[in-house]
């Protein structure tokens, strides 16, 4: 069972509290923008084996959004951060280069 | 190869002189530098797509290219429903297309694939599934697709075990398929896998593509675990693992990969001879011909690749099964699994030309593809064979997100199955 703590009331919720909600960080297109940026901010997404950093909700908890960093292979998790944030932080991004050498966040997907 | 036939003659036969002369079934050759088409994926619809390449357009320098062994993707994992009774149009055709092959494709393979037209029913379990399924019974009907709206009494008749009156899911009614019904996975991938053989193509199995090569726009071949093959098409057949693939490839999919699960229970003497789906409460349920109670539950809501789900599916699948049919609820579970699903917004496949030249992908199938096997195969092999996709193929293009044209399932085919 997947357990994330949540970084806002800090309580280490399990899966069944929690509600996901895929993909973070994902850059959103405004009126205007041609119909390829729509299609992929809404639609596109990296899907990786490996490192995935995803948005989920402590909905049985304190109600509030936050981000999570997670091995869609190993179901490893490297560590949890606020929702206001808009990309990962240096210490999650050090949790994951010690596991996977060779990651680089890639801005705006 | 030279294929043997196989018969009742072929078993007599065989009986007496101790099973000493089956032939191995399919070939395991070493990969050629060179191939007209490579499918990477040797999955139901990778093989299907091979075979009716070879059938249906003469085309048999092919390779089915497979990183573990054949037919051990979700074409080995999943609880093998076959029913047609989708909503929209392009998906009817499809699905039914593919459920009309079924009815032969033992004869057509010379391989029994157990093809039980047993039929299958899903229950309507609140006022909003009620609605839904009149409408899609008056969609099928237009299709030309048969399928019947069927009220309680009629469901208890068929499925003598169900309890009808809830307390919080009571049975309101059924769409039903008389048509529907399962067959035996394993034997639809090693049935088209050995015609595949017979016909000349080789099936390398135990390697794995770990890169795609272009050049100037078009596709040149694939890196493998087993060294470099060369092709002038390629098509990408891998469900799951899609995304990796079209990273490879240069370009994203409009698909994320989660985690299905499925459960047998131990054997016991026949009691249902219908598939039921709960799509509600998330759960179906067949029996097989060993007995076991085949269960499917529901997907895991995050992105995954490790092949095994989160059990508070199982409890929940279970939970409420067991309200519907109580006479499961003393039944020990033997085994559980899990398969990587590939998940499209608007729950329908993918059958299209990629952003790379001669490339072409099938994908998307989900939690429902198995059904669509035959189908599917016969409308990809059209679209790599002309280069362009058939009536079949035509509204599953990847350019349909861009353009807002959904073939949108999530309503007919709201949960796994
Ligand atoms: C638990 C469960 C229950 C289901 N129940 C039903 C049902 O009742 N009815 C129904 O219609 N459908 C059902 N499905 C869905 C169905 O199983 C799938 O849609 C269908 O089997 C997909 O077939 P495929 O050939 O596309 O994929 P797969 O059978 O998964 O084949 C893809 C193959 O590609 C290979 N591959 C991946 N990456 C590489 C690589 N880099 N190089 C080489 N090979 C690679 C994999 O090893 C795999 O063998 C269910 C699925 C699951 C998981
Ligand atoms: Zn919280």
């Amino acid at each position: 069972m997947l357990l994330l703590t949540c970084p806002c009331c800090g309580a280490e919720a399990d899966e069944t509290e929690l509600q996901p909600g895929g993909a973070a960080h994902l850059t959103r297109v405004g009126p205007g923008a041609p119909d390829e940026a729509f299609e992929s901010y809404l639609f596109h997404r990296e899907n990786p084996r490996g490192v995935h950093i995803e948005r989920w909700r402590h909905a049985h908890g304190c109600g509030k959004w936050f981000h999570a960093a997670r091995c869609t292979r190993t179901l490893e998790v490297f560590g949890t951060y606020p929702a206001q944030i808009t990309a990962p932080p240096q210490p999650i991004r050090d949790a994951i280069a010690a596991k996977h050498p060779g990651w680089a966040w890639k801005e705006g997907k | 190869m030279p294929k043997k036939r196989y018969s009742a003659f072929a078993l007599l036969r065989e009986a007496a002189r101790y099973h000493s002369g089956w032939a191995r079934a399919w070939a395991s050759p070493q990969p050629k530098p060179r191939y007209d088409v490579v499918i990477v994926g040797a999955g139901g619809h990778g093989l299907a797509t091979a075979y009716y390449l070879g059938k249906n357009h003469g085309i048999t320098n092919v390779a089915v290219i497979e990183k573990g062994w054949l037919g051990g993707g979700n074409t080995g994992r999943n609880t093998t429903i076959i029913r047609s009774n989708y909503l929209q149009d392009p998906s009817a055709a499809i699905y039914e297309k593919a459920r009309a092959l079924y009815e032969t494709l033992s004869q057509e393979l010379n391989m029994n694939v157990m093809f039980s037209p047993r039929g299958v029913i899903m229950l309507a379990q609140t006022e909003h599934e009620l609605r839904g399924y009149r409408r899609t019974a008056h969609a099928n009907a237009l299709q030309g697709v048969s399928t019947e709206f069927i009220g309680p009494e009629r469901v208890k008749e068929l499925v003598p075990i169900i309890s009808l009156d809830g307390p919080r899911y009571p049975v309101l009614g059924g769409l039903w398929q008389a048509r529907g019904g399962t067959a035996r996975h394993d034997a639809v991938a090693w049935g088209y896998a050995r015609a595949c053989s017979a016909m000349g193509m080789d099936i390398i199995q135990n390697c794995e593509v770990t890169g795609i090569r272009a050049r100037g726009g078009q596709v040149a071949g694939v890196d493998t675990t087993r060294g470099a093959i060369d092709c002038g098409r390629l098509g990408l057949v891998v469900a799951g693992h899609s995304g990796v693939l079209a990273g490879m490839a240069g370009f994203r999919l409009p698909i994320e990969s989660v985690a299905l699960q499925a459960l047998v229970s131990e054997p016991i003497k026949p009691c249902m001879d219908v598939v039921v789906m709960a799509n509600t409460v998330h759960g179906y349920m067949s029996q097989s011909d060993k007995g076991e109670m085949v269960i499917g539950g529901g997907a895991d809501g995050y992105n995954s690749y490790t092949q095994r789900g989160s059990f508070h599916h199982v409890e929940e699948t279970v939970r409420a099964l067991i309200e519907t049919f109580p006479i499961i609820s003393r039944l020990k579970m033997l085994r559980q699994w899990g398969g990587i699903v590939d998940m499209t917004g608007d729950r329908s496949p993918i059958i299209s030309k990629t952003p790379l030249g001669g490339c072409f992908i099938n994908c998307g199938w989900g939690t429902g593809g198995f059904k669509a096997i035959p189908g599917s195969g016969w409308a990809m092999a059209e679209m790599m064979a002309k280069g362009e996709p058939g009536p079949l193929a035509a509204a599953f293009g990847l350019e349909r997100f861009r353009e807002g044209r959904f073939i949108d399932e999530s309503v007919a085919a709201g949960v796994a199955h």
